[in-house]
């Protein structure tokens, strides 16, 4: 486990799933919405299993219910990490 | 007066290619799709079909489903502006086990890394309804949805659930088929263990040599309409669902009744549904999976259902072409049932060469045989499938 995860470390790593999940990498940018990358509640499950997975921060139903942009999602693991 | 269900569209894939076309031209060329003792749709990408998204949300027997699926309804003129409203169309798919492929991936996943990591997706892709809900999903089908599920006949089943539906009224149009992705590692052990398999690898229905069935994997769709309405929209009609009849055997988890006596009953079902006398068919797409006992208990059964007329009556195995496609199988064959008769033909029981004593119908071998039409009567076919477990369902189509 790395000693600091950079805020970039993290973006990468959720670009990577939102990729694998079906959202065009090219319209990955902070302010993207999820809906707009047609990114769903299921695929926020699979994002909150690596995020706990690979952090060890937890993502709940309730949280996941608020994270509506890539960035706000990428907002909450740095946050935990701290 | 019931109502005439016909067939507007028509998909496949299967161990023969990509589209209900390729499969027929090549079964009428008498050409295998097996290799290596299995019949796999080795030519199929599935991103080639579906998006990344649409790919990944699907086991591949759902993957199977939606993309003859996608052809039936193309060829059926459902793209675009549909012809019939979304909640007057059904969509029944079966399958034999459904999503076995993810079952046993997410299993090594519990096993060896623990249940935190199974997939979310587990579920929605194992369960044996994904494909109808799947393609009820992409396609907007609002009608009744469902999946069916009766191992080998679970496809001849799924489309005898359409037609009944559509002369009942309780749909207008129906999307019908079967799916099936088993050649995993489980099932093909599983099947191996039962004796059920062919150890040589061949499949050769009826034939004296045969020693078992080879799997395949694929899926087969139809679009089933009202005809009067169909026609009344300017829809090409490949053909007619003229009847359907299904029965269990009640006599055994895996052999068939041993002179067939469920069948019979099936084939008597449905030649009644359609009102057809025995002696009005012209062709048998038998269930013929390759194994020393369906093989001869079917054969016993279509010489009992069709008396005198039996040994006139080409008899054809599909199976002996693609192999055993499971729950997708009736659906399969019922495809290439229409496409058959539309062509005048009765395609080649691959392979066949050697007699067995009391299996004497005429199995059509090496080549394919006109079939000619009697005073201008459609052609017509009856097509078998009767799964583990004793379940029997027998179509009777025609086409002209």
């Amino acid at each position: 486990m790395p000693d600091t995860i950079t805020r970039d470390q993290i973006e990468a790593r959720m670009s990577e799933a939102l990729v694998e999940f079906g959202a065009d990498a090219e319209q990955i940018q902070p302010d993207a919405k999820f809906e707009a990358l047609d990114v769903d509640s299921l695929d926020l499950v699979e994002l909150a299993q690596i995020v706990e997975e690979e952090y060890g921060v937890q993502m709940t139903g309730e949280d996941m219910k608020t994270l509506t942009t890539v960035g706000s999602a990428v907002d909450f693991v740095e946050k935990r990490l701290s | 007066m019931k109502r005439r269900v016909a067939i507007t569209g028509v998909g496949a894939v299967t161990p023969l290619g990509v589209g209900a076309e390729t499969l027929i031209d090549r079964w009428m060329a008498g050409e295998s799709g097996i290799e290596d003792g299995e019949g796999r749709c080795s030519s199929y990408e599935p991103t080639d079909f579906l998006s990344r998204k649409e790919a990944r949300r699907a086991d591949r027997f759902t993957q199977l489903a939606l993309t003859a699926s996608a052809e039936a309804l193309t060829h059926a003129g459902f793209n675009g502006e549909k012809p019939v409203a979304a909640e007057r169309t059904a969509c029944v798919i079966g399958t034999g086990i459904g999503g076995i492929g993810t079952i046993e991936r997410e299993h090594l996943v519990l096993e060896h890394e623990g249940a935190g990591k199974v997939s979310p997706l587990a579920i929605p892709l194992l369960m044996a309804n994904a494909a109808s809900g799947s393609v009820a999903m992409k396609n907007d089908l609002r009608g009744q949805c469902y999946g069916v599920v009766s191992a080998c006949a679970a496809g001849a089943h799924a489309i005898g659930a359409g037609v009944r539906m559509i002369q009942y009224g309780d749909a207008d149009a129906c999307v019908a088929g079967g799916a099936e992705a088993a050649i995993t590692e489980l099932a093909t052990a599983a099947f191996g263990r039962m004796a059920a398999l062919s150890q040589t690898g061949v499949s050769r229905p009826f034939d004296a040599r045969r020693d078992g069935f080879v799997m395949g994997e694929g899926a087969g769709a139809l679009v089933l309409e009202d005809e009067e309405a169909a026609r009344e929209r300017g829809a090409e009609i490949l053909g007619v669902i003229t009847g359907y009849g299904a029965t269990a055997d009640a006599h055994h988890l895996t052999a068939p009744d041993p002179h067939g006596a469920g069948a019979i009953r099936a084939i008597d079902a449905a030649l009644q549904d359609a009102g057809l006398e025995p002696a009005a068919i012209d062709w048998v797409n038998a269930h013929g999976t390759s194994t020393p006992l369906n093989d001869r208990a079917e054969s016993e059964a279509i010489e009992t259902a069709f008396g005198a007329h039996a040994s006139d009556i080409p008899v054809s195995s599909l199976k002996s072409s693609i192999g055993h496609l499971l729950g997708a199988a009736g659906a399969v064959e019922a495809v290439a049932t229409v496409l058959a008769l539309r062509r005048g033909v009765a395609p080649p029981t691959v392979g066949w060469e050697e007699h067995e004593e009391g299996l004497d119908l005429d199995y059509v071998p090496d080549i394919g045989r006109t079939l000619t039409t009697r005073n201008g009567a459609p052609l017509r076919a009856i097509s078998n499938s009767f799964g583990f477990g004793g379940h029997n369902a027998v179509l009777c189509l025609e086409a002209t």
